[in-house]
């Protein structure tokens, strides 16, 4: 803290009637329009938007760091007095790790795979001149210290390929802090992380901000992280600010119409009443199931064994849904690929309605495959892009024998059902992710399956659109009494959903049991746990 | 450690696929028509049954297929490839006595194209839409087009018959009996019209895929980030796009070090350079089987000992690959 922040307590950085403008073809004129808010000394302002509301292109332009094409055409971005969008790029790139640092969304891929850690920390004093190469590696293991990576020591001399995510993503922030920016911009700094990550890192980001007394602008999506982290919210839709205010004030009396359905959509406590299941019989019946992923030993090295499922035992009646909770290498998307036998499970039992499912092979597998049918979580990767969406659906039953004509018929109707009618001739990328997620579900059913296994179907959505496509797997659900097993990360989601939820852990079911019971009193730490870390639990929000 | 582990077990599987080489070799010649002892014969205008008798028994060619085999396989183990029936000569004594001409030339042209290449593709990279980066890209084009006998022809009238800088053929001045530096320069300027030729085709493969690699390379998170930290455009450029583009490179300069035995045939026999290839051309004209054998050896072994000097040389580019394999 020096003398000159009291004296002048005003914003580190002013965005003035900012406008960007899109390349001449895109879906709008302007990326951003006429937005202009202010980034406090020492505070957490919060940019809310869903994808395409244009709440990273601000951020971009301050950093210098549009993508070719999009450029600001008016307003100013006023950074200490001077505005950033008049910097030639040279004067940008004396601004840029100095005294703007950024973190960006895919801890995975933000890092160079090829350069040790250190050695991409000690890039950020390299390029403004600071230090000698050995007080960088210094500089460099005190920062991996200061965000909490275990063994420091081991991790500088780390590829980013052998951190785990949430490690990586200190990383990042070890590289954006290194040189004491004022102002950190961190760009759905958690969005590709585990819940339990995520409140760690959110913390982190916190504590950090407390401790530099940094200004922070912290661009997301989920309205839970909001009530975490943020002083003040800007909410952003189709490129123009929707609300501005302080986070208290926004987050509990929402003024305008669109923040209140963000906050409406994340689901908050509300739990459904388990409806009663419409018989008791087991549809799908599991019990001790185990899968060892071996990497196969060579000559002159030793194999390598992971247990992705340990005795894993369950059962779904007719009629119900069960969610499947965990973190990443939970085990639970290798549970769901033996469910619709992608992956043979190694021991145990696997029946459908009574059919050995476990031991099916060859042609006896590929024909009962339809009674289980898998929605996947890219809507981007899981449909062909050079075929037409109709006949992409058609494609299965074709392959079970039925006539082209009636499927593609089929087909019609199904697409019809998930509100896409007349859309048979198009191709993929005519389709938003929410759209293609429909297109999957549709083709999921057209095999008329007992049994949908929906892995991660909609945590590549966002929010508003995740709760369209929740809603139409329910009203799905109760039209065509579909039995859903829902695998997913996000305990938020499954208790929208879900009659019952298994909470799973290093490949073993840790809890099982009513969704209401799971959420309001868990039964296990690991389980209060996962609760715990969903951001925004402990703050009332508007009601919906 | 690691290393000496993965050599190991790769000079293990190396035999074993010498070995099936040997014989597949063996078999695939033994398939084509004609039989070197009535080519010999022929050529020496004797047709008789007798003389004929003779050469096979000579040559252990009236052996049941199985001997032959065995004799041939077991000579190999103990590094003997058989007698040229045409030369004259032990076969490995011929390829010896050829193979540091090759190896020159095709080396010097692996160098010069890998090195080449890759600069061109990063200055075509970083000039993207302008009209130097196109430059660049038009002459890629000419020259992975072009086929390389015209460009050697063309490359012999200009030099050497149009502006006589340089031997037309041949890798030293016959007659001139230079020594020591001298001869080192002879050999040099000898070398500059094949090896460039030979270099030009995979020159431009590589500054292609340089060029394409860098720029899918930039549009990569970690450039984004190094952006961020306010690094200068040519640090971005050197060490975050180009190292992480020169992977798929590294895959094809394998493949191309593979070809270093018998790929310069036509550039070989164009300039008369006295290596492997032309030895090869001839040894196949003639049907000198057991010259020819151990050629297809020599480029099968050199083959697979480029596989694995790639593989280690990926392991030292890509961090990633060790805990995988």
């Amino acid at each position: 803290m020096t003398a000159t922040d009291t004296t002048s307590p005003g914003p580190v950085l002013s965005l003035r009637n900012l406008t960007i403008a899109l390349p001449a073809g895109a879906d709008r004129d302007h990326a951003v329009e006429d937005v202009s808010y202010d980034v406090a000394r020492g505070e957490i302002l919060c940019v809310v938007g869903e994808s395409g509301s244009g709440k990273s292109m601000a951020a971009n332009a301050i950093m210098g760091l549009l993508p070719k094409g999009v450029r600001p055409v008016g307003g100013r971005a006023l950074f200490d007095g001077q505005d950033l969008l008049s910097l030639t790029e040279k004067q940008h790139r004396q601004l840029r790790g100095l005294r703007i640092g950024m973190i960006f969304q895919e801890p995975m891929t933000a890092l160079n795979p090829l350069m040790r850690v250190g050695a991409q920390i000690a890039e950020v004093f390299e390029a403004h001149g600071r230090l000698n190469a050995r007080e960088r590696q210094e500089q460099a293991l005190a920062l991996l210290t200061e965000v909490g990576i275990p063994q420091p020591e081991k991790a500088i001399r780390a590829y980013p390929f052998q951190l785990s995510g949430g490690q990586r993503q200190r990383v990042m922030i070890a590289m954006a802090l290194a040189l004491e920016p004022e102002l950190l911009i961190a760009d759905e700094p958690t969005t590709a992380l585990d819940v339990t990550t995520q409140a760690q890192i959110l913390e982190l980001i916190r504590d950090l901000q407390a401790r530099r007394d940094m200004s922070v602008m912290f661009i997301t999506h989920d309205f839970g992280v909001v009530a975490e982290v943020a002083n003040r919210v800007c909410v952003m839709r189709h490129g123009r600010i929707v609300e501005l205010g302080d986070a208290e004030t926004v987050l509990k009396h929402p003024r305008h119409a669109y923040t209140r359905a963000l906050i409406e959509a994340i689901p908050s406590d509300v739990i459904p009443e388990a409806r009663g299941a419409e018989t008791d019989t087991a549809l799908l019946e599991v019990t001790g199931l185990n899968k060892v992923f071996r990497s196969r030993g060579g000559l002159f090295k030793p194999a390598r064994e992971v247990h992705a499922l340990r005795d894993v035992s369950f059962s779904l009646v007719k009629g119900e849904t069960i969610g499947i909770v965990g973190e990443s290498g939970s085990g639970k998307s290798t549970l769901g690929r033996c469910i619709v036998r992608l992956e043979r499970p190694d021991s145990g039992h696997l029946s459908l309605s009574g059919t050995d499912f476990m031991h099916l092979t060859g042609e006896a597998l590929r024909r009962e495959r339809h009674r289980v049918q898998m929605i996947f979580q890219d809507p981007y990767a899981s449909l062909n892009p050079r075929t037409r969406v109709g006949m992409a659906i058609a494609q299965g039953p074709i392959a079970n024998g039925v006539a082209r004509g009636k499927a593609l018929a089929r087909a019609d109707e199904l697409l019809e059902l998930v509100g896409l009618g007349g859309t048979a001739d198009r191709f993929p990328h005519e389709f938003s992710g929410g759209q293609r997620q429909r297109i999957g579900i549709a083709r999921a059913l057209a095999l008329n399956p007992e049994l949908i296994v929906a892995d991660e179907a909609v945590s590549a959505l966002d929010v508003s659109i995740q709760a369209q496509i929740l809603e139409l797997l329910e009203e799905l659900k109760q039209k065509l009494s579909l039995s859903l097993l829902f695998i997913t990360h996000d305990l938020r989601v499954a208790a929208q959903i879900c009659d019952r939820i298994i909470v799973m852990q290093h490949g073993r079911i840790v809890e099982q049991g009513p969704a209401r019971d799971v959420f309001l009193a868990p039964r296990e730490a690991y389980t209060r746990e996962l609760l715990d870390a969903i951001p925004g639990r402990e703050h009332e929000l508007a009601d919906a | 450690m690691l290393y000496a582990r993965l050599i190991l077990s790769r000079l293990a599987k190396a035999v074993v696929v010498l070995f099936l080489i040997v014989i597949f070799n063996f078999f695939l010649i033994q398939m084509a028509p004609g039989d070197p002892a009535a080519i010999l014969a022929g050529e020496a205008g004797a047709t008789d049954e007798e003389f004929l008798r003779q050469l096979r028994e000579r040559f252990g060619l009236d052996q049941p297929l199985h001997v032959q085999l065995w004799r041939y396989v077991s000579g190999i183990a103990m590094l003997d490839f058989g007698w040229s029936y045409r030369q004259q000569m032990p076969v490995l004594d011929l390829i010896l006595a050829r193979l540091p001409a090759t190896l020159l030339l095709t080396g010097t042209a692996f160098v010069l194209s890998l090195a080449l290449g890759i600069v061109a593709g990063s200055l075509a990279a970083a000039r993207v839409k302008k009209p130097s980066g196109s430059l660049i890209m038009a002459l890629a084009l000419v020259f992975y087009a072009t086929p390389l006998f015209w460009v050697a022809l063309m490359a012999v009238v200009l030099f050497s018959v149009y502006l006589d800088w340089l031997p037309a053929y041949g890798m030293v001045t016959v007659g001139a009996g230079h020594t020591g530096l001298a001869m080192v320069l002879d050999v040099g300027k000898h070398l500059i019209l094949p090896a460039t030729t030979l270099a030009l085709f995979f020159m431009a493969i590589y500054t292609r895929m340089t060029r394409a690699s860098m720029l899918e390379a930039s549009q990569q998170d970690y450039v984004k980030t190094a952006r961020a930290k306010g690094l200068s455009p040519g640090v971005i450029q050197r060490r975050h796009i180009l190292r992480n583009a020169l992977l798929p490179i590294i895959t094809l300069a394998g493949l191309q070090a593979g070809q270093m035995v018998g790929g310069a045939i036509l550039t070989e026999t164009v300039f008369a350079w006295p290596g492997i290839g032309r030895l090869m051309y001839e040894a196949l004209m003639q049907r000198d089987y057991n010259l020819l054998l151990g050629i297809f050896f020599f480029s099968a072994a050199l083959v697979i000992v480029f596989n694995i000097i790639t593989d280690l040389v990926y392991r030292l580019a890509d961090p990633r690959i060790k805990e995988g394999s």
